[in-house]
């Protein structure tokens, strides 16, 4: 029973990681229909960045605290919501008319290129870096259970990013043209809607979200390289289909479920190895019983 | 179009054919010595340490004079810890470079990846310290200077049940690794005939982040110790987390956790851990005591680990070797490295045995205060 609720806890924490990625995938889709294979890459930026501000900051304030950890978290959402618009303008805009094939395997170039300039001794070079301390760090213990205080952190952090996200969405002017861009990109336009800027708003949050997303990932295992994000990239657009792409609340429940299994699976000796294995055997069961994914028809508000 | 395609066909070919001829140009003044190691990526520091060792001994030698009155010429390509990679450059290197013999790599899965090039091609190859068996048995023309590790999985199961008391261990393997699944393996069978017992079995991917689930049902299985082959980077996160789940048992590893990434990632949490490898600095004969001198004076300060070790060893049986062939001819280079005996090497001495493996003592540390503390030598 112990291992069991040990197990629940790693994998909601793995689980939230997946989902904060897994929302910039499906607002990139929501709006564009195409998947941004870069979103990993910005991810493993946002760890980078964390990692070059940790020192700077934590060297001008108190060390490691809640107020620098915030500070630094913020700079590097800031950060790589102007890459991810950057990305955007430089390699989707140009191709905005052509056929989808086209954007999409400009995104995998994209993809590349971030991950191959980042080896590069000259950028951030192929070693493994370890992650500095944002936070104090403690062991809260249930008994014979363990969570790290970084866990809760990740928890509780993450559920405050996604209401935020769906009070933008479903609450604010930009959010409003976000769902019309979604629901019918021209008569957007018609209605006047400014869709670059609203495309480019999304892109901005989105990897803002991935930034937040890969520096919670190198706070929990603290070694971090230019090749990290594509294991929870690769995961977490799993999350997004199984959720129904398009759909943020299913975004976040493919991620908590994928967490969830990648984790148990991984607990079990002589599965161990198959992990990946059966969250894509579930990827293509769920798949087969409901084409548009768990939440993709019941709620069919998109962004 | 077809015309089109043919003459542009016959075009590639000839220039290809133009460029090969043009730099394998065989003779010169100097004896070139090929080296595939893993400068970049995952396991960077073991290529780093590998070459700042191979390149000492080359240089040194040509200080003395060279080898049959040439120089000789080190040809370094990367293999950036990849797969794939090393089948790449050794080809290079044997085929377009005219690399008379070939030098690397640590990970057994890359050394396996680039030997049976070096077979094909007839070209001696000494891989400095992979050591999981199957990278001589691919034939006769493949040899290593370290042990290997049906000896280290001995060692480190010994050194569980003898000196750590140990009953029950958890076995955590790299399943992508040729070395980590080997070393595992002769990890278990020792340990079992001590009368030990395997509770818990797990395995992983090397390059995950994330080993929580499995050390949580490593700790559910309650090990005395928890044996882990991996390499450094993967073994310092594992140390990280289980320490986190409150799995605060000793860690044990092979020479793959060599590096001083260990430490740097894993600080504290690989503190009290314990490794096999091949040699430390503090112990050895005046060779040894030399050649610490000479690679901090050469690398600006920086300590020789094992692996620098080997490869400098590696390069030293391959240049006596060559001198005892009295040529570059790779068949007879490989008669000559086959009778290589009592070498007196940095890490011990060397004698090639049937196997083409070398037979050697081993040496367990313990990571203490950042630092890799010497415990016990053991005796093949």
């Amino acid at each position: 029973m112990t291992e069991f609720f040990q197990q629940l806890i790693n994998g909601l924490a793995l689980g939230a990681i997946y989902a904060l990625i897994a929302l910039g995938y499906t607002m990139v889709y929501g709006v564009l229909r195409f998947i941004n294979f870069a979103h990993s890459d910005v991810l493993m930026l946002g760890a980078f960045a964390a990692y070059f501000l940790a020192p700077v900051v934590q060297s001008a304030g108190t060390g490691a605290s809640v107020f620098s950890a915030i500070f630094i978290v913020v700079i590097a959402a800031a950060i790589c919501a102007v890459i991810g618009m950057l990305i955007e303008f430089l390699a989707y805009r140009p191709l905005r008319q052509r056929p989808k094939l086209t954007v999409l395997i400009t995104a995998i170039g994209v993809s590349l290129f971030i991950e191959f300039t980042g080896q590069h001794k000259a950028v951030f070079g192929a070693n493994t870096k370890p992650f500095p301390k944002l936070l104090p760090e403690s062991t809260i213990n249930f008994g014979a259970v363990s969570m790290q205080s970084n866990d809760v952190v990740i928890l509780l952090f993450t559920a405050l990013l996604l209401a935020g996200l769906w009070l933008v969405i479903q609450h604010t002017r930009t959010g409003m043209a976000m769902r019309a861009v979604s629901f019918n990109e021209k008569a957007a336009v018609l209605m006047g809607v400014n869709i670059n800027r609203i495309i480019s708003f999304t892109f901005g949050l989105g990897s803002a979200l991935a930034a937040v997303a890969g520096i919670f990932y190198a706070m929990r295992s603290p070694g971090i390289d230019p090749l990290m994000g594509m294991k929870p990239g690769l995961y977490a657009f799993v999350a997004a289909v199984i959720g129904g792409i398009g759909n943020l609340p299913g975004a976040a429940l493919g991620g908590l479920l994928l967490g969830l299994l990648e984790t148990f699976a991984g607990g079990i000796p002589g599965v161990s190895n198959y992990r990946d294995g059966i969250a894509f055997a579930i990827l293509i069961v769920i798949l087969l019983f409901k084409p548009a994914g768990l939440l993709g028809r019941i709620q069919p508000e998109k962004v | 179009m077809k015309r089109l395609f043919l003459r542009f066909l016959i075009l590639v070919v000839t220039t290809g054919l133009l460029f090969t001829s043009s730099c394998s140009k065989e003779g010169g003044d100097t004896i070139k010595v090929g080296e595939f190691a893993s400068l970049t990526g995952k396991e960077a520091t073991f290529g780093q340490s590998s070459h700042e060792g191979t390149l000492l001994a080359i240089e040194e030698i040509n200080a003395a004079g060279g080898v049959l009155g040439k120089k000789l010429q080190l040809l370094t390509e990367d293999t950036q810890s990849k797969s794939g990679e090393s089948a790449t450059v050794v080809n290079k290197l044997v085929s377009r470079d005219g690399a008379v013999a070939i030098l690397g790599e640590v990970a057994s899965t890359r050394s396996l990846e680039a030997a049976p090039i070096c077979q094909q091609s007839k070209i001696p190859m000494i891989s400095p310290s992979s050591t999981n068996p199957k990278v001589t048995e691919t034939g006769d023309f493949i040899f290593r200077v370290c042990f290997i590790d049906p000896f280290q999985g001995t060692v480190m199961a010994n050194f569980a049940s003898k000196s750590l008391k140990a009953g029950k261990v958890a076995v955590f393997t790299d399943v992508k690794s040729d070395y980590s699944k080997g070393l595992a393996k002769f990890f278990k069978e020792q340990f079992v005939k001590n009368g030990g017992q395997i509770v818990a079995e797990l395995d992983f991917n090397g390059g995950d982040k994330d080993f929580k689930a499995q050390l949580t049902a490593i700790k559910a299985a309650n090990p005395d110790a928890v044996f882990v082959p991996g390499y450094y980077t993967d073994a310092a996160l594992i140390a990280i987390q289980a320490r986190q789940l409150g799995l605060n048992v000793p860690l044990l590893g092979g020479d793959g956790w060599e590096s001083e990434k260990l430490t740097e990632i894993g600080k504290d949490a690989v503190e009290g851990h314990y490794f096999s490898t091949h040699y430390h600095p503090d112990v050895g004969s005046d060779l040894s005591k030399r050649f610490v001198d000479n690679y901090r004076k050469r690398w600006s300060g920086k300590n020789p680990d094992a692996l620098a070790a080997c490869a400098y060893d590696s390069a030293l049986v391959l240049a006596d070797a060559i001198k005892r062939a009295a040529t570059t001819d790779g068949t007879r280079v490989r008669d000559a490295l086959a009778t290589t005996k009592d070498f007196k090497a940095v890490t011990g001495n060397i004698t090639i045995n049937a196997q083409r493996d070398a037979s050697k003592a081993a040496v367990i540390l313990q990571v203490k205060g950042g630092k890799f503390k010497y415990l016990e030598t053991v005796e093949p």
